[in-house]
């Protein structure tokens, strides 16, 4: 990582353009002639003036400040952070995929839509599900979109149901998809093992419970091994099952969501089918349901007439619409290209390759640290800081001290029921050597609290910057930079 | 430990109540929940002239890593807020039971004083098991 | 294993020592924990993996089955636009340590990914005129109903009031938006082009949260957001301005008209058409809703070196902290293209954004001008950017056959949103040259005088 530390403003110089545009072909035209004074702007927006090179340059030395999977091991729980093929970056830029306007007649964009119309029936077969819509642009989305088709679903059943049970291990999207949902949240707590427990579950579900959202294997890890029976009492009462699938990554081809009992389901595809994080997004969260709930599915939907396909609105009990257009379609391309790339087999393999390399990874660490289930793991695993707690350094130290070492570290202090929470996701696009380094620093950083706990505590040391004062960012925030324009030059302020 | 004076009042929501002159309290959080909740970087209150009815939320407190709501300890009517807490909401960490207070409020219902903790219930309640 | 895959690291003798170090004999001995009765017998019916050489001739093949705006001049707007995207934008978001990072969660090896943001959301203050801006949301039409969301809930009313002159897909979001949160939505008529006032002022009342235009409109009309301002102020409900970020560069800001909360999509500046995306929301309010924005923020600060460093800050708010009580379920963005918005808005720079928004709006004066010389009546009756509406003589979809027959991509026909029929919406940006205007208008000529 290199020094760096100027924003584009302040290498900004008044009359450098970064681009080159056409003289206009046709007649000029003054605003005052066309608009009303007071609709045209006064002030020109402070955007940056810089060259060609010193934009590159700028940017480069950021990136240069970044780490990706590209960079390094980065076992971030829950995220799947696998490796972003690059052809499926070289086929998303295609002009014929990338240059395309979603409102062309449908004839226009026939292989844009035998792509989704394929994706929908692959990601259906995947997950054992009847009907798949891609239109939700992430896992939090898909979310909302399958409770909104829950909540259409008993509206039109004419059942009241308020409930959307979450366990209380549950990633923080799924009570907030419920409550924007407009339902409310119940807790279930988990048991010793970290699963669910089937009591507690029976005395909360009753007539009132619209669905039960889970994760399986759940945010531990953990296969919930009764899951048969939970489906069984939720929908004895009624209730629809609701499957996160930001775990996806342990069950390709070994067994569905369908199979398992579950209604609904949605896919992250920016964390199962590689497609890349981007620092952030853009992302992808198709849903998939059962018979029952395809008519509540968003339109407009991608169907087949004949040897054509088409888009059809057509459905009057669906939901309505979730996203613009058809969902994030360079996304989808990229995932589509992925699924071409593995087949059958390879998918199975992934999952085979994630659960073999999280357990492994696993046996080498638990004597280190805490380990609270000593269940067999699926693709990836959670360790309790709690030891070196009592020796007065926390998961957030040792985190710190891993970018010393060149590692982004693993997910902290989620799930929230375990506790100084370390969460592990090797994947299984990682080799063993590179388990077995990273492993190997873990276990150092456990001698160093013992021995030299300092080093942890204060740390990172190598890094571009060390830890930063979040109270003061949230105290005072400053989002934006300021401008203050004097004459020629432009100078700072902030 | 406390430096809370012996007339405090206290609600199982963490929030303490002064009684002032007449119908009038001043309300704040407990040393307890400041510190649970850590550095505060905002607080939002409700201004005056509000109602507030027991047991619901009249405002949040946030810190870097949490936003608690603040849940009205008695019913009544907003009559001063601290300004002060916008620029400095630190204060409520480092005095929560003097400068950092929250809000005054007119009761509209003395009795409610009743089912409120005194100093001593409340620590019992806070070492029973939080 | 039976087949080798590249991204599939593990030799057989791999898996045999890390089954050994597990004390286990096969890698079925790892699936235990899942019921038999759920177990798949056979593999995924999905179709048997292709090879890299053959799948790129294969993507290639689908690819060209779409008609792309390399050889087809396209003249559709109506929400994504086909812009000029300068080539440095593609290779800076190609970088990987960019493209493959994961949300900024550890500011100490995420700065080149925070500046990036931080620097992203002052070029979006700066175009509306507002204070703060977040990182990203979805898109512009989901954008549209989170503001609309949050003016529920600090005004504490029941009720917004959307302009029919809104983009018909954020208004069916909406729409779908409210009924999950339980609040309603009313629309505004139009009066020819724009949103009619008087109808505002009448549906104007108490009850009402916010007021939300378009600007341009879906129209391409420019609507008055001085005189829309006046009137949502007579009932102190807010101003919600969803507007174009390449028009904001020669149209006065909506901060700057009184704009409360201005929403969008940054498309037009370095995001491909993609059929529609991903594109890249944005979110830009007044400081008095500072901590009431969705999604994720960059905030400056610094170490204890006093070094100046940028993190994700406001995260109380966000929902793997607030949980139920988050006011929006966002988690991921869309982080990668509001970093290529950035470096097409660094690219243009102050004067370029200026020079191609003038572009835009000459071309499109150009056109309409050629049609109604050669005949042809435009309905907007208030000043348009770079879209506008043509009134044909046959439905737009004859027409749009016939441009198709020409190689050209026609317009957006207004009949199944709006009823208008026969009634086209065209937008000509800078990448239309004369030759293919003055096609355009050829071939519209040529369908009259069949």
């Amino acid at each position: 990582m290199i020094e760096y530390n100027e924003l584009i403003f302040e290498i900004s110089r008044q009359g450098r353009m970064g681009s080159s545009l056409p003289e206009s072909d046709v007649e000029s035209i003054d605003l005052n002639t066309k608009y009303p004074k007071h609709l045209i702007r006064d002030v020109p927006a402070e955007l940056p003036e810089v060259s060609e090179l010193q934009l590159v340059r700028h940017y480069t030395a950021l990136s240069n400040r970044n780490h990706g999977i590209d960079n390094g091991f980065y076992p971030l729980g829950s995220c799947t952070m696998k490796y972003n093929p690059k052809i499926n970056e070289d086929v998303a830029r295609f002009d014929g995929f990338s240059r395309i306007h979603p409102y062309q007649p449908a004839e226009t964009v026939q292989g844009a839509l035998e792509l989704l119309y394929n994706l929908q029936e692959e990601l259906a077969e995947i997950t054992g599900m009847d009907s798949v819509t891609l239109q939700p642009s992430a896992g939090a989305q898909g979310e909302w979109t399958g409770l909104m088709m829950v909540k259409a679903y008993f509206e039109q059943k004419g059942e009241k149901r308020t409930k959307v049970l979450v366990p209380d291990s549950a990633h923080g999207t799924n009570p907030a998809s419920a409550t924007v949902a407009g339902f409310k949240t119940v807790t279930i707590p988990s048991n010793e093992n970290g699963l669910v427990d089937l009591e507690e579950l029976k005395q909360h579900v009753d007539q009132n419970t619209a669905a039960l959202m889970l994760t399986n294997p759940n945010t531990l890890g953990l296969f919930e091994k009764e899951i048969l029976e939970i489906a069984k009492v939720v929908h004895e009462a009624g209730g629809l099952l609701y499957y996160d699938g930001a775990n996806a990554n342990a069950i390709l081809g070994k067994t569905t969501p369908g199979h398992m009992g579950f209604d609904i389901v949605h896919l992250n595809l920016h964390k199962t089918f590689t497609t890349p994080h981007g620092g952030g997004g853009p992302g992808a969260g198709p849903v998939g349901v059962k018979k029952q709930l395809i008519p509540y599915l968003p339109v407009p939907r991608i169907e087949k007439d004949g040897e054509k396909y088409v888009l059809n609105s057509n459905h009057p009990l669906s939901i309505g619409r979730v996203k613009g257009y058809y969902g994030n379609f360079g996304i989808l391309v990229r995932a589509y290209t992925y699924i071409r790339t593995m087949g059958p087999v390879g998918l199975r393999q992934v999952s085979e390759g994630a659960v073999l390399h999280a357990n492994y990874l696993r046996k080498k660490l638990e004597p280190y640290f805490d380990a609270p289930y000593s269940q067999v793991c699926k693709h990836e695993f959670v360790l309790s800081g709690s030891r070196q707690k009592k020796l007065g350094v926390r998961t957030l130290d040792m985190a710190k001290r891993l970018l010393d070492f060149g590692y982004h570290p693993p997910t902290i202090y989620f799930p929230l029921n375990v506790e100084e929470c370390l969460m592990i996701e090797p994947t299984e696009t990682e080799s063993k050597e590179t388990m077995d380094a990273f492993a190997d620093v873990m276990i150092k950083i456990a001698k160093e609290v013992e021995e030299n706990p300092e080093i942890v505590l204060e740390a990172p040391h190598t890094t571009v910057i060390g830890r930063l004062d979040e109270v003061q960012a949230a105290r005072q925030p400053i989002l934006r930079y300021i401008i203050e324009e004097t004459d020629q030059k432009v100078t700072v302020k902030s | 430990m406390t430096n809370a004076t012996a007339s405090l009042l206290y609600s199982k929501e963490h929030e303490w109540v002064l009684q002032l002159d007449g119908n009038r309290v001043r309300i704040g959080i407990s040393h307890f929940a400041q510190k649970q909740l850590g550095d505060i970087v905002f607080v939002e209150t409700p201004e005056v002239d509000d109602e507030v009815t027991v047991e619901e939320s009249m405002g949040t407190i946030e810190s870097v890593k949490a936003v608690s709501e603040i849940y009205a300890p008695v019913s009544g009517t907003v009559v001063c807020v601290n300004e002060d807490l916008n620029d400095n909401p630190q204060t409520i960490n480092e005095q929560p039971y003097d400068a950092g207070w929250l809000v005054e409020v007119e009761l509209s219902n003395p009795e409610e004083l009743k089912s409120l903790l005194n100093e001593a219930e409340y620590q019992a309640y806070i070492e029973g098991g939080e | 294993m039976t087949n080798t895959f590249r991204y599939l690291p593990d030799t057989k003798q791999d898996q045999e020592e890390m089954l050994k170090f597990l004390h286990m004999s096969s890698i079925d001995d790892l699936f235990e924990d899942i019921p038999k009765e759920i177990r798949l017998e056979g593999e995924l019916n999905i179709p048997e993996a292709v090879p890299e050489p053959l799948l790129l001739k294969k993507m290639q093949q689908l690819a060209s089955k779409n008609k792309n705006a390399n050889n087809y001049p396209t003249f559709l707007g109506a929400g994504t636009y086909d812009h000029y995207i300068p080539s440095v934008v593609n290779h800076m978001i190609s970088r990987s340590e960019f493209y493959t990072a994961y949300t900024p969660y550890q500011p100490e090896i995420s700065q080149g990914e925070l500046q990036a943001i931080f620097e992203f959301q002052t070029m979006v203050c700066e175009l509306t005129g507002m204070d703060v801006a977040n990182s990203s949301m979805y898109d512009g039409f989901t954008s549209l109903a989170e503001a609309a969301s949050l003016a529920i809930s600090s005004t504490r009313r029941a009720k917004v009031l959307v302009s029919k002159a809104v983009h018909p897909e954020s208004r069916s979001i909406l729409n779908t938006v409210a009924r999950g949160q339980e609040y309603t939505v009313e629309e505004v008529n139009l009066v020819d082009d724009v949103t009619d006032l008087r109808g505002l002022k009448e549906q104007m009342d108490k009850s009402i949260a916010a007021v939300i235009v378009q600007y341009p409109n879906f129209f391409g009309s420019i609507e008055d957001l001085a005189e829309i301002k006046k009137i949502a102020d007579t009932q102190g409900a807010l101003l919600i301005v969803s507007a174009n970020p390449l028009a904001l560069a020669l149209l006065q800001s909506p901060g700057k008209l009184g704009a409360d909360i201005v929403v969008g999509d940054m498309q037009p500046l370095g995001i491909p058409m993609a059929f529609g995306g991903p594109h890249c929301g944005y979110f830009a309010v007044h400081k008095k809703f500072m901590r009431k924005v969705p999604g994720r923020i960059v905030g400056q600060t610094t170490d204890e070196q006093g070094k100046r460093g940028f993190v994700l800050t406001l995260q109380a708010r966000e929902q793997h902290i607030r949980r139920d009580k988050a006011s929006s379920n966002i988690c991921s963005n869309q982080a990668l293209n509001a970093l290529a918005s950035s470096i097409c808005m660094s690219a243009l720079g102050k004067q370029g954004i200026r020079q191609m928004a003038q572009l835009n709006i000459e071309k499109a004066d150009y056109l309409a001008k050629c049609l109604q010389k050669a005949g042809f009546i435009i309905i907007n009756q208030s000043p348009f950017f770079n879209e506008f509406v043509v009134e044909l003589p046959r439905s737009v979809k004859e027409v749009n056959s016939k441009l198709l027959e020409a190689e050209i991509i026609g317009g957006f026909d207004l009949e199944s949103d709006y009823g208008f029929d026969n009634q086209m919406l065209i937008a000509v940006t800078e990448q239309r040259t004369k030759e293919e205007i003055d096609q355009f208008v050829k071939v519209l000529e040529e369908v009259v005088n069949d």
